[in-house]
């Protein structure tokens, strides 16, 4: 499924959509809540778990259950660490550290000449400046990283931050779909 | 009458909380009644459960029990970076954030000061809202979109020493 084609857009994929907007703020905390959206939708609650047991699977759903505020939960430090790698290694060594346990985001980015040189991006969380940068000493070893240019920006404070929108909320999904966002939480 | 609601930060977190926030970050039962199936993992009840998550929420440990998308399937979202200087600072944060297609926001230890995250329903719309900022306050804002996805891990291992 291409949630982006516009043009193309089957019933079958306009119902996902409207799925996703309805439950992009969180599921209902209620005993059946698959069967609450469904009701919402015009869906029965079996077509409703087939639908985000694919979306599962086609990797458009990442991941389903608990999410979590790092800094409410103690997580208060959180560091961006940015390296310069060849391009031609920046594919292998980004998923060296994207499968590092310490590691909660790892994008490839473009640099800008003249004001950015870093291609490669990830997130440490931890409970301290200290456990951050340890845990990342600790990394660079341990992949071999030293030899990677690097900088790491660590968050002082936080101005925004919620999951990215599609522009419908949960109770307003009876609506016709408003195709709007989708980034990165 | 709303009676106060009891705010869990202000003890030490139970074992069920401590077990809702740490293994149920992936693989939320696609069940009728998931509230119940995790109850019984938890050798606890679903309404205890329920409510537990309900509190989490409303003091903001969580922000959800639903999805995470993958980026980028629907729409267009980047990362943006900007060098403000630094007596500006709260005054562009503030203007920055009021964009709704503003979803994180944050001060960084940089000359680039200020990141943030934006999404829309497409480059063509994300692309404006980045030169209506810069047009706004007069300063660059730098336009880092995500290429590729390297990320793996699912979830975050919570430690609570």
């Amino acid at each position: 499924m291409d949630l982006k084609s516009h043009t193309t857009t089957s019933d079958a994929e306009s119902i996902d959509l409207e799925l996703v907007c309805a439950i992009q703020n969180g599921l209902p905390l209620v005993s059946h809540p698959y069967a609450y959206i469904a009701a919402q939708l015009g869906l029965s609650e079996d077509e409703v778990l087939t639908r985000l047991k694919r979306l599962m699977e086609t990797g458009d759903i990442r991941r389903l259950g608990v999410v979590v505020r790092h800094r409410e939960l103690g997580y208060r430090a959180n560091a961006m660490v940015v390296w310069d790698v060849p391009d031609e290694k920046v594919t292998e060594i980004g998923r060296l550290i994207g499968r590092q346990s310490c590691v909660t985001l790892c994008y490839r980015r473009p640099r800008r000449p003249g004001r950015w040189q870093y291609n490669l991006f990830c997130m440490i969380h931890g409970r301290s400046r200290e456990g951050v940068l340890n845990n990342l000493e600790k990394m660079v070893e341990r992949c071999n990283l030293a030899w990677i240019e690097r900088d790491v920006l660590f968050s002082l404070r936080r101005f925004k931050q919620r999951g990215a929108r599609y522009g419908v909320d949960q109770d307003t999904s009876h609506r016709p779909v408003n195709r709007t966002l989708l980034g990165v939480e | 009458m709303v009676a106060q609601k009891e705010s869990i930060l202000d003890r030490p977190l139970n074992e069920i909380e401590k077990r809702l926030l740490n293994d149920f970050q992936d693989g939320f039962p696609l069940t009728p009644s998931p509230f119940q199936d995790i109850a019984e993992q938890l050798g606890s009840n679903e309404q205890i459960v329920m409510n537990t998550l309900e509190q989490l929420q409303s003091n903001g440990l969580i922000s959800r029990v639903g999805p995470v998308f993958r980026p980028n399937r629907v729409g267009a979202s980047t990362l943006a970076a900007m060098a403000v200087p630094m007596e500006r600072l709260e005054a562009v944060a503030a203007l920055v954030s009021g964009y709704g297609e503003v979803n994180h926001n944050y001060e960084r230890e940089h000359d680039l000061n200020l990141w943030f995250v934006a999404t829309a329903s497409d480059r063509e719309k994300l692309s404006s809202v980045l030169s209506e900022i810069e047009t706004r306050t007069g300063l660059e804002v730098i336009d880092l979109p995500m290429i590729e996805d390297f990320y793996i891990n699912l979830g975050f291992p919570l430690q609570w020493t």
